[in-house]
């Protein structure tokens, strides 16, 4: 199973600013400094061995999307931020414009995970087939409200692929696209829903806009069962943990520290940050999960969680 | 959870002990509770003395937020001292060395 991230960025796509690319450059370029690199491919090398992550790469801008790839010829995908349009045009270059059948597993239909969809090209294209699931019972007329007007000028009924919602309980396995699909009911304005994908003996959990109190046993408890022996959690870590339960309390996410604590009692094999706040630059997330991975490392017990970051490109194989 | 208290010039120092974690947050914060209530302005400050605590939650550092805005409330001054390094850590970590009054040491929280 290969994990694909199209979008990471929470609540509102971002783009770097000049300021941001020039403080790469001359930290890229002062590094270099007394080096012999002069062959692309010792330049290429250089970048890839010498600089690090946040000098070298980025973690994007594109809001929530995210593909589950267990090699079917089918297409799993959860939700449709503007990562989506990334992706869609992506497969319609490299394996044409129709013939595709897409499955989205929606968490909610808030802006940054609905966004995506009125450019998402395969929709669009006669020949296609977008199968939306949620648990919303409204998820069919946000889709619609957004690509209408006075919001986008093209109209829903011009989208020409064939699109179906179908309507999902919390707490019940389903079979999409060949996996075991379970929904949990999230704390989150609105509601939203995880959702915990298991197909090939793998086992990925998809938990974002999800805000955790930590003050009901039993809440945690069950987020724990969701989490159980994960290869692979997904986690909602826009706010420090300060802040989700001080200032930003209610306002629906949550923090690096309770995503490892989580993965801990769930004994998930790997925790993921994901959503990223929005003003936090490429040096800030970087040294959010530098500082995850040491508490992961002074509160482990006897099971380790492995810690990353996703960025916008990153694909982790399970 | 067993909670000492002693009295030091107008400050009320408390010293919890072990892990404040899931299992044991529930009754940290109730023992916690009575002292609070008394944290008010003209009263004692209260300040807990973290120097036997190996570990702490995000359901204890959620305690420690909840008793911190209820003594601002009350016109009340709680502060945390002498953390242990790893504890020292997870404030950093979460941020709440930039939201609790935060000493290094016991005496340093007394003279404040």
């Amino acid at each position: 199973m290969v994990v694909r991230f199209w979008g990471t960025r929470g609540s509102i796509p971002v783009a770097m600013t000049t300021a941001q690319v020039q403080r790469k450059l001359v930290a890229a370029l002062t590094r270099a400094a007394g080096r012999v690199l002069d062959t692309p491919q010792k330049v290429r090398e250089f970048v890839e061995r010498d600089l690090g992550f946040a000098v070298s790469h980025t973690f994007g801008g594109n809001s929530s999307c995210v593909q589950i790839d267990a090699g079917g010829s089918e297409y799993t995908l959860c939700d449709l931020g503007s990562g989506a349009r990334v992706f869609g045009n992506d497969l319609q270059a490299a394996r044409g414009p129709s013939g595709h059948t897409f499955h989205v597993l929606m968490s909610h239909p808030h802006w940054d995970h609905v966004m995506g969809f009125p450019f998402f090209m395969p929709a669009y294209t006669e020949g296609n087939r977008i199968v939306i699931y949620g648990c919303h019972p409204a998820l069919s007329e946000a889709f619609r409200r957004q690509n209408a007007a006075p919001f986008f000028p093209v109209e829903y009924a011009r989208m020409t692929a064939t699109i179906e919602f179908v309507q999902l309980e919390p707490e019940r396995d389903y079979e999409i696209n060949g996996a075991r699909v379970r929904a949990k009911l999230q704390r989150h304005g609105g509601d939203s829903y995880g959702y915990r994908i298991e197909q090939n003996g793998k086992v990925v959990v998809y938990s974002t806009d999800s805000e955790h109190k930590q003050d009901d046993p039993a809440e945690v408890m069950g987020f724990v069962e969701f989490f159980r022996n994960a290869d692979l959690v997904i986690f909602d870590s826009q706010y420090s943990l300060a802040d989700a339960i001080s200032i930003k309390e209610d306002w629906g996410h949550s923090s690096n520290i309770v995503g490892v604590e989580l993965c801990q009692l769930a004994r998930a094999r790997r925790l993921c940050l994901y959503h990223h706040e929005p003003i936090f630059d490429d040096e800030r997330i970087a040294a959010l999960l530098d500082e995850t991975r040491r508490l992961e490392e002074i509160t482990r017990a006897d099971h380790r969680v492995e810690v990353s970051a996703a960025w916008d490109g990153l694909e982790i194989v399970l | 959870m067993d909670l000492a208290h002693t009295r030091i010039a107008g400050t009320t120092v408390l010293s919890p002990a072990g892990r404040i974690d899931h299992a044991t947050a529930e009754a940290f914060k109730a023992a916690l509770a009575p002292h609070v209530a008394r944290c008010a302005a003209g009263q004692d400050r209260l300040v807990l003395d973290f120097g036997a605590v190996e570990y702490i939650s995000s359901a204890g550092l959620r305690v420690l937020m909840l008793a911190a805005k209820q003594a601002k409330v009350q016109g009340g001054i709680l502060a945390v001292a002498a953390l242990q390094p790893i504890v020292r850590e997870i404030f950093e970590i979460s941020r709440f060395t930039l939201v609790l009054n935060v000493f290094a040491t016991l005496d340093e929280a007394l003279a404040a």
